[in-house]
């Protein structure tokens, strides 16, 4: 009687409330469910195509799309065009991040070389890159040099837009602090400029690694004798439809993968900063 | 007898008397007057026609309303703001920029986060060049000192608020400064740990002798920690007191609760009220 005199009174609180929704799909929901959305939709494709009977030309199903995927990566069709693609995404990137950082920190530095040279850095930004691809291939040819100078290009303005941004960073206070222990300016530059500014960094990578990819396809649209974009236009040309699919797949994987290199880097790096929110990384 | 009685109003443009504590003046500070230019172009006076003196080993503590121009004279004196006219000097020597024979401690701990406990004091040795091998085993006594040993190689997300405060602290004394400036280095922590911090101050400084400039808004704590109380008040921050507080060394907590704490911080409540400031 008491007892249950005590159980009215204290009613035990609602464990629904304190659970996450679909608990009972395990600590990570959202995996099964993902696994779910993609077979879902996979499914659907392919039992709309079948039952539709949708021209391959058109639209082919995920199966012919897997099929072309491995014949294409077991006849060694892909390493060739894979390798030229990933070459001149890594080249182009590291050349157009590494002048992004280098023109960022001087920019950063010195407030009259960026009000000199900044607007003329912007105006180059708002030209497509894709319009002035052409005039690359005229200058540097139809091999890498042309397909690296335009990723380069790409990769070039969110590095060094975010480098700007991140080395000007740092709090006032601390700044203080540092020139109060007679800092001079490279000491507070290296000491904490730098590594104020590498989250922002870290972010205008990401942005450039996944826009070199797409720098590079841009580059071998215009006019190349290798890599995926070349393979594509190839495809188009003899209505592989399924081909197409598979090296859509393959450049997808080549920038998740990428994009996933320089997130674990920058988690090792910056081991200080707070789990950042997951960013889009565009395009 | 009350302390008020004590209480001189020192004209400012009177040579001050400096307490002798140590073996000469430390600091000394002379018709000091820092106008600010607002953007309409309209001129702020923040402080004016300051004159003091600080002995060496002295304490002295400045306390005022916000606006009284207490953050000036500290940045003045640290050398990361240019005064206007008047002289600073630190052991004879006039000062136009930061010196190395100052140390610092500001309100919030500003630590660097990718820099564990120990590489955030040795950040003065690193700047000023000297040998870390040959200041690390400080480093660590001055942890030691402020109760963090075996915190050495923990980052500051680690820390609480106060443990931060005590890194900051071990830092701004490493490169054994003859002269500390504190700008209110408590005023973030909550009442209690801030007793503490006090009394660990008092600790810090009486066994390594150093010259203390601490700023505050708390007239308790100013009085606490003091051998001399500088009392500054705005529009245009000047130096309306200097109060000497005869209370025995060392301090204790004990001490807040007696008569003659009472009357000094009550006489210098009483100088704010008829300035018709509220401190």
């Amino acid at each position: 009687m008491n007892t249950a005199t005590i159980d009215t009174a204290v009613p035990d609180d609602d464990p629904a409330a304190e659970r996450p929704a679909l608990a009972w799909l395990g600590p990570r929901p959202e995996l099964p469910l993902s696994a779910l959305l993609f077979i879902v939709v996979v499914g659907g494709w392919e039992l709309a195509v079948r039952l539709l009977q949708v021209t391959p030309l058109l639209l082919p199903a995920p199966s012919a799309v897997a099929v072309a995927l491995w014949e294409g990566i077991r006849n060694n069709t892909f390493t060739h065009h894979l390798g030229v693609t990933f070459y001149e995404t890594m080249a182009g990137f590291v050349l157009g991040a590494g002048l992004g950082l280098v023109l960022g920190a001087v920019i950063a530095q010195f407030p009259l070389v960026e009000r000199t040279l900044y607007p003329y850095v912007v105006a180059f930004q708002t030209i497509p890159k894709v319009a002035i691809a052409p005039l690359f291939v005229i200058w540097f040819g139809y091999g890498m040099a042309s397909k690296i100078v335009i990723t380069a290009t790409i990769a070039f303005f969110p590095v060094l837009a975010n480098t700007v941004v991140g080395l000007r960073s740092v709090p006032a206070d601390q700044l203080e602090l540092l020139q109060a222990f007679t800092a001079s300016r490279w000491q507070v530059f290296r000491m904490a400029r730098i590594p104020h500014a590498l989250p922002f960094v870290f972010v205008g990578l990401d942005v450039s690694i996944v826009l070199s990819v797409i720098g590079a396809i841009v580059g071998e649209f215009v006019g190349a004798q290798a890599g995926l974009g070349y393979l594509i236009l190839q495809r188009t040309f003899s209505m592989d439809t399924a081909g197409m699919f598979a090296i859509l797949i393959l450049l997808s994987a080549m920038g998740l993968g990428l994009h996933w290199v320089v997130r674990w880097t920058e988690r090792r790096v910056v081991f200080w900063a707070e789990a950042e929110h997951e960013r889009i990384s565009g395009a | 007898m009350t302390a008020s009685a004590k209480l001189s109003v020192i004209g400012s443009s009177a040579p001050p008397a400096l307490a002798a504590r140590g073996p000469g003046p430390m600091i000394e500070i002379a018709g000091l007057n820092k106008i600010y230019r607002t953007r309409e172009g309209r001129n702020i006076e923040a402080l004016k026609d300051l004159n003091f003196g600080i002995a060496d080993g002295e304490f002295v503590t400045v306390v005022g309303p916000s606006g009284c121009g207490k953050s000036t004279l500290l940045k003045i004196l640290a050398g990361t703001l240019r005064r206007s006219s008047g002289s600073v000097r630190i052991r004879q020597r006039p000062i136009d920029g930061p010196s190395r024979d100052v140390g610092v401690v500001f309100q919030a701990p500003v630590l660097l986060p990718w820099r564990t406990v120990l590489e955030n004091v040795l950040v003065p040795i690193e700047i000023q060049g000297l040998s870390m091998k040959e200041y690390e085993p400080r480093a660590r006594d001055y942890l030691k000192l402020v109760g963090l040993e075996g915190f050495e190689n923990k980052y500051p997300n680690e820390l609480s608020g106060g443990m931060q405060q005590r890194v900051g602290i071990s830092r701004g004394l490493v490169h054994e400064p003859a002269f500390l400036l504190m700008d209110e280095p408590f005023g973030a922590l909550d009442a209690m740990t801030r007793e503490t911090m006090n009394l660990e101050l008092l600790r810090i400084w009486s066994q390594s002798r150093k010259t203390v400039m601490l700023v505050t808004h708390s007239i308790p704590e100013a009085v606490f920690l003091a051998d001399r109380v500088i009392v500054m008040s705005p529009r245009p921050g000047r130096i309306t007191e200097i109060l000497e507080v005869d209370l025995p060394r060392p301090r204790t907590l004990e001490m807040i609760n007696s008569e003659r704490f009472g009357g000094y911080v009550s006489a210098i409540r009483r100088h704010f009220h008829s300035l018709g400031l509220d401190a």
